[in-house]
């Protein structure tokens, strides 16, 4: 059977470990990268690696769309564009995946409700941030065995993994971030913070989950939620690992982890880059399977 | 050093740095009367916010005792001469923090960043200055890198609209050659009309020294606190230093017996332990660690049989910068573990 066809916009950094990520992938076909810049690395890359590319962004996709069979697109570009991207590809029927701050659809943390997105045939789904597909996973991990008050994450990543985009709006990081802690989370209050480490070699990523729930924990079953849902990221971020915890001290229960990448284009220590990448491309896989067994037909928007 | 005639200001930080040996317990109460003494000494900008900045209230940092809002509008009405300021730090606070600031009367807001990543701070710095507030860029643990680096990333923020730039040294870690290497290229390189300002901490004794040789080489701010409030070993003492100013003729408008009554009489009656330098303090400053970090390693020494000292060197040797207290019990589990010593049963 045929994979699913996919144009990834944006061919930065993400769009480019994307692009790697999508290669493997035995659901997915990547055949279009867009950007709008002629002498940009990534789309000569993406071009060498037998894709199609436009440096026209997203117009120059569009006459294309149909005769190459695009189904799936990512939007790797900024949360200022998506909103147009987003809806002249929904228009010919193609889903999006949104992996800017833009979050004009839906938020996907694949381990928790991506299932549900699937089921629900959204055209428009956005993968939260970098901090939130790390920590969140966790804070539901807590919040499916009783009820959380309040959830906090700090996310640590290395200097150099933290881009010009995210540097000049960090606002929306912890934003974004805090919302999603709660609204997909399970906590009735969500934090976050974000905290920028310049050290050589670069650190990898870190995060830290901290739950307040509102009855004494119930330690077994926390950490027999912790322990499944460790092993549900690690099918699709394998170096998604539990460093220590969960630590319960009164109502807190917190759980250290650390998150290595694949290091496909990114470095390894790039962890909080790579889980977008991957939640993203685990996200299509998931749209796409349903697309094959022809319970999802996407159709162009009225 | 003759500095007879200079005109300095001194910024107070007893009800911000000094939230952290109180974790950020100081209630309302104790922040109005301390100010009104400060106020009432002399002392011009007073910063009043959670320790770890706006938005710092957290599981991490620690709860305070009340809200960055509660605080700023209990103490800015009080206020006969003295401003006030409020610390943000981008990552934990928001702009949405700097405009709850500004609306509860703020003179001054200074972003902080650690010293290498000044560009975090440009929607912060842009907005401040935009509002029409004196806007500071502070760059925490600026002992980590060399001068030259450090100006690089002062430019950025003067760039972004910052009238005023720090170098921080917030680990207690520098000495007088350390401060005079930073503080003089900054003035050297940054525009004559912005000033230049420095944040000691006393963990190695080095706050008065410091302070004197950052005036002797450019800075006009100085950052102190009464009664040995700060993280760590405290702040750079503002009765000893204001006492130190009058000895020189450095002029600063603070009377300096009407400050040590505040010290004596107001900080130190509220204090939990006394706040100075110990085996762990001093580690801090030795080792070069983020001084916030004190009270969080002793609370990990207790729970987890390591000794703070120990955990403190750890997070000096990988590098912690400010903001990762998460990493401190973190690496006290890891060394406990590895070092095979059983976890006290949680309180």
């Amino acid at each position: 059977m045929s994979k699913i066809k996919c144009a990834i916009i944006g061919p930065g950094n993400i769009g480019t470990d994307l692009l790697y990520k999508l290669r493997r992938s035995t659901l997915l076909e990547p055949v279009w990268m867009v950007g709008v810049d002629p002498t940009s690395e990534g789309l000569a890359r993406a071009r060498e690696l037998g894709l199609k590319t436009t440096d026209k962004g997203v117009d120059g996709l569009v006459p294309h769309v149909k005769a190459d069979g695009v189904q799936i697109a990512f939007d790797a570009t900024s949360a200022y564009v998506h909103k147009d991207n987003s809806d002249k590809l929904n228009a010919l029927g193609v889903m999006m995946i949104d992996l800017t701050p833009a979050a004009i659809g839906p938020y996907c943390v694949p381990p928790i409700n991506l299932k549900a997105h699937a089921g629900k045939r959204e055209m428009n789904v956005n993968m939260v941030t970098c901090g939130g597909q790390a920590t969140i996973p966790m804070v539901y991990a807590v919040s499916r065995v009783q009820k959380v008050k309040y959830a906090e994450i700090v996310a640590t990543v290395a200097s150099k993994s933290v881009g010009p985009g995210t540097r000049k709006n960090i606002d929306e990081f912890t934003r974004t971030t805090s919302g999603a802690v709660a609204s997909v989370g399970g906590a009735d209050v969500g934090k976050a913070i974000i905290v920028i480490n310049p050290a050589e070699p670069p650190l990898i990523m870190r995060d830290t989950i901290h739950c307040l729930t509102a009855e004494a924990p119930k330690q077994k079953e926390i950490e027999a939620s912790v322990r499944d849902m460790l092993a549900e990221v690690q099918k699709y971020v394998p170096g998604y690992r539990l460093k220590n915890g969960p630590v319960f001290d009164g109502l807190r229960v917190t759980t250290y982890m650390e998150v290595e990448g694949l290091g496909d284009f990114l470095p390894k220590y790039a962890g909080n880059l790579d889980i977008m990448t991957a939640a993203a491309t685990r996200t299509a896989e998931m749209f796409a399977e349903e697309m094959m067994s022809g319970r999802l037909q996407l159709e162009p928007a009225a | 050093m003759n500095l007879k005639g200079t005109r300095i200001t001194v910024h107070d930080m007893s009800l911000r740095d000094g939230m952290h040996p109180k974790r950020h317990q100081i209630t309302i109460e104790q922040m109005q009367s301390i100010a009104q003494g400060m106020d009432a000494a002399g002392v011009p900008l007073i910063e009043v916010t959670h320790g770890d900045g706006l938005g710092g209230a957290s599981v991490n940092y620690g709860f305070p005792a009340a809200s960055d809002e509660e605080y700023l509008r209990a103490v800015i009405p009080l206020m006969k001469q003295a401003k006030v300021s409020a610390l943000l730090l981008p990552g934990i606070g928001t702009v949405d923090h700097l405009r709850m600031a500004a609306d509860c009367g703020v003179t001054t807001i200074r972003v902080a960043t650690h010293c290498t990543e000044a560009d975090v701070s440009e929607q912060h710095i842009s907005l401040g200055r935009k509002m029409g507030l004196d806007t500071v860029g502070f760059l925490m643990m600026a002992h980590m890198i060399e001068p030259q680096q450090l100006v690089e990333q002062a430019l950025l923020m003067e760039s972004y609209g910052a009238n005023c730039l720090y170098a921080t040294d917030s680990a207690g870690y520098m000495l007088p050659d350390d401060v005079t290497a930073r503080i003089g290229l900054l003035r050297e390189k940054l525009k004559p009309e912005t000033e230049i300002g420095f944040h000691g901490h006393h963990n190695l004794s080095m706050g008065i020294s410091n302070s004197l040789a950052a005036i002797e080489a450019g800075a006009r701010r100085i950052d102190c606190a009464c009664g040995g409030m700060g993280a760590g070993a405290g702040n750079t003492p503002m009765e000893v230093f204001i006492a130190v100013c009058n000895r020189m003729g450095i002029e600063t408008g603070v009377d300096l017996f009407k400050i040590s009554d505040v010290a004596e009489d107001l900080v130190t009656p509220i204090l939990d332990f006394p706040v100075r330098i110990d085996r762990n303090s001093l580690t801090l400053g030795y080792a070069g660690v983020y001084s916030s970090f004190l009270l969080f390693a002793k609370r990990a020494e207790a729970k987890y049989g390591v000794s703070a000292r120990e955990i403190l060197l750890e997070l000096g040797r990988r590098k912690m910068v400010g903001g990762q207290e998460d990493m401190i019990e973190d690496a006290a589990i890891t060394m406990a573990r590895e070092r095979g010593i059983q976890a006290k049963t949680a309180a």
